[in-house]
This record gives C-alpha cells, structure tokens and sequence, in this order.
C-alpha cells in the first residue's frame, strides 16, 4: 500500500500548478507544450479512475468470446487473429457489443470531449461497463 | 553531425541567405504545426520566405520524400496551374542545414479549427469543397511521365504497408484488425495511375479571406497512384476537426467537391472514394497508435507532443466502427 497522499491528489497538484502557476508565464511551443502536458495529466486522472474496472469488464468479454482465459494482451491477439481470419466479423452480435464498449471505455480515457465519441453517446452507443460486478 | 540548436541554425541560414539573396536573414520564427517537420519563417531584404526542414534523426512520415523532389514535384504543379508557393531554392549539403528548401510566404491561414470558426472566413467556405475538387482535377491531370521519378503507391500497396506497421507494432488493435479485413475484401477496381498529392486536406491547405482556396501545402508525402485517395483523404472524420456533418474537411459536402472535380473533367468512383476514407480512418489511426508511438518509446522524439498523439488512435477506433456498421 502506497503512502498519502494518493496518486489522484498528487496529480491535482500537479494540474494546478500547470494551470496557474507555469502555463501564464509561457509563450509560443513552450505553451503549446504545457497544454499538451496538462491534457496527459488529465487522462492519467481519468485511467487511474475507470481503467481498473474498464479492463475486468473487458476482460470478462473475451474470456466469454474465445471461452479461454489470459492476460488482455493475449486475449486482444487472439482476438485479432480470429478478425483477421474472418472466423469472426460485425455479424456476431456478441464480438459488435464487445468492440464497441471497448472503444467507448478507450475514449473515456483518452479523449471524452472528441466529437464522435459524442455522437456515438448521442446515439445510444452503450458505455464501457464499471467491471463492479464482474469478479 | 547532430542536431543544430537554434542560434547554430539562425547563423548558418544568415550566411546562406547572404550568399544567395546579397542580403541578411532578420525575424527568424519557428512555426507550430507540422509534427513531422519544421517550418520557419523570415524576412530577408523586405521579402518574407518560408522554410521547409526535416528535422535531423527523427523520421515519423516513413514515406517522406526527399526535399529536393519536394521542391520539383511543387514547381510541376505550379506549371499546371495549382496555386502553390514558389519555390526560391533547395538546399545542398553544403549548406549544413539538412534537407530544406525556402519558398516564398503567402498570406493566408493553415490552422484548421480557425478555418473552420473564424468569422473572416464565412464568405468562403462554403466554396472551399469545390475549390478542392476544381484543384484535384487538375493535379490529376498532369502528365506523369514528365516528372522526376516517384514512389508507386496503390490502394493494395498503402493497405499492404500500414498492416506492416501494425503487424511489426505488436500491440493489438482489433478494430483495426476487422478494417484491414473489410479494406482487403473490398479493394477498388484499378484505374489510370496519376500523380497523387497524399495529404490533401483541411491543414495542409492555405486559405484567404478573400479567395478561399489559395495554396496547397505538404506535399512531402507526394507519390503515383489511385487519384480517388485524394478525394477520400479529406473527409476522413479526424480531418472534420470537430465539424462532423461536413465531410470534406469540416468545412463542405462531398457532392460539392465531386461535382467540381467532375466539371473539370475528373471521373469519380464513389465506391473507391470510400474506400480511401475509411482507409485512410485506419492510415491515421496506425500513424498515431504504432508510429508515433514507436518514435516516443525509442526516444527518438521523446515530446509530450509526440507521446500524447499514442492516444488519439482511439478516435480513429471509433470513426471506423461506425463507418464499418454504413455510417458516415
């Protein structure tokens, strides 16, 4: 167990201090930079939050999809192996819902204001699911 | 020779300048934008110029032309007509800069989202997707056979050479994965090759208040091939920025820009302009999650410009779900 103060409050800090106190005192690349810097902070907040859930729920799918178990990279290359032979496309209901809410789960991370993610909320493309009740 | 710093860079640029113009460099300015090259402006005995530069060791575009058949390929078009900067000289070895070549500065705006907002550019853009269409009829009407030699890059060959990229990457992309399969199954038929720009669209255009659509940029990427990529490139959804309902580069429709292309006597192929969309969805999204991601990790651009870009393929992932389930 890690010491406090937690990993989520550090990069408020840290956030802040981009904010308020270095991105003011930049111009031109250097600023460019920090807005960049500070986006990265943000996906870390939001990784740190969602992704341990997001990854059991993922990883609850594909056990379901490939009836085999393994760590979520080699579940994924199986996965991509059985795409890329056609043994598995968009007309199985099952692997649609599971790339979909994969994807879904990767923008809310990564990029929740891109506007197709938007559009895809917007037409009831569902979210990633919290992995709470996944064991 | 490692990288130059930018008092190393000034001086020698100075000297070059001097020599060839009789004149001194002044206001040296780096311009943003262009993640795999440099562009600079400055001023030099009244006239303002603009330089194009690959930066030393990092090599993120795999498929960049040399400067100097950038520079011929330019002045090519600007023979047929395409508004393109003119080009004042390439530079040699000698002058101890890299690969670089100065044109002339045209007044104009490249920043896509400024394009796309700016109050100036109302009276515009409404024009802008013809004005697109009306250039690429006739880039793709130049006489290949008269250029300097180029790469030879098709639909099968582009598609053969990002699953390379991504199958060499190593971390698994499903979503790409079933576009490959789809792109594989639905190849366009083959037609006439032509000279193919390879990064047209809302970006590497210039744009003025007055005349919309006054230069096209970048052509580092420049190569023979299916023309119809060009058309399919500039509605690819990253390239809408924002503008999802406008196809052709957030700004226009693509009936508009097919109807100009074919009023100047170019042929569409509406299934193969598909095609090149959603591959070029994929092209951008294995740039961003494999390519740039492997110059981050390698240290060979170790920015967080460059690191953070990893995390957009998965707006790419998205775009083509949707247009995999007949979206647009």
């Amino acid at each position: 167990m890690q010491d406090k103060p937690s990993a989520e409050k550090l990069l408020g800090a840290a956030r802040a201090f981009l904010n308020d106190t270095a991105m003011p005192q930049l111009s031109g690349h250097a600023a460019f930079h920090a807005r960049v810097a500070g986006n990265v902070l943000d996906i870390l907040a939001r990784e740190l939050e969602l992704a341990p859930g997001f990854n059991r729920a993922e990883t609850a799918r594909l056990e379901s999809l490939l009836g085999e178990t393994g760590t979520l990279k080699e579940l994924n290359r199986k996965l991509c192996d059985k795409i890329a032979t056609g043994e598995m496309d968009l007309s199985d209901e099952k692997l649609k819902i599971h790339l979909i809410k994969t994807t879904m789960g990767k923008l809310a991370i990564d990029q929740p204001r891109y506007q197709g993610y938007k559009t895809a909320k917007a037409n009831g493309w569902p979210e990633e699911d919290s992995g709470e009740t996944i064991k | 020779m490692g990288e130059l710093s930018k008092e190393q860079f000034e001086e020698r640029l100075g000297s070059i300048c001097t020599r060839r113009f009789g004149s001194p460099i002044e206001n040296l300015k780096r311009l943003s934008g262009g993640a795999s090259q440099e562009s600079w402006t400055f001023v030099c005995d009244g006239q303002a110029y603009v330089l194009r530069r690959n930066p030393r060791g990092v090599q993120t575009s795999q498929n960049a032309l040399p400067k100097a058949s950038e520079a011929a390929i330019i002045s090519a078009a600007a023979e047929a007509g395409i508004a393109v900067p003119k080009i004042s000289f390439i530079c040699d070895e000698d002058d101890g800069i890299g690969e670089a070549y100065v044109m002339d500065f045209i007044e104009g705006e490249t920043i896509a989202r400024k394009i796309l907002r700016d109050a100036e550019f109302d009276a515009v853009r409404p024009n802008l997707a013809a004005q697109c269409g009306t250039m690429l009829a006739a880039l793709h009407n130049i006489d290949v056979s008269a250029l300097p030699d180029l790469p030879f890059s098709d639909a099968v060959g582009e598609l053969e050479k990002y699953a390379g990229y991504l199958k060499a990457g190593g971390h698994p992309f499903p979503v790409f994965e079933l576009a490959i399969k789809w792109l594989g199954d639905n190849l366009p038929e083959k037609r006439a090759p032509a000279l193919v720009h390879g990064d047209f669209r809302n970006g590497n255009i210039m744009v003025s208040p007055r005349d919309g659509l006054v230069a096209l940029l970048d052509w580092e990427l420049t190569h023979i091939g299916d023309p119809m990529e060009d058309l399919g490139w500039p509605c690819v959804p990253s390239w809408r920025f924002g503008q999802h309902d406008m196809p052709v580069g957030g700004f226009g429709a693509r009936a508009d820009m097919y109807d100009a292309y074919r009023a100047a006597g170019g042929e569409i192929d509406e299934k193969a302009t598909r095609f090149w969309e959603i591959l070029g969805t994929l092209k951008w999204g294995i740039m961003c999650g494999v390519l740039m991601v492997s110059a981050f990790e390698s240290g060979a651009d170790p920015s967080i410009e460059r690191g953070s870009i990893g995390r957009r393929a998965s707006e790419t992932e998205i775009d083509l779900l949707r247009m995999l389930m007949g979206e647009d």
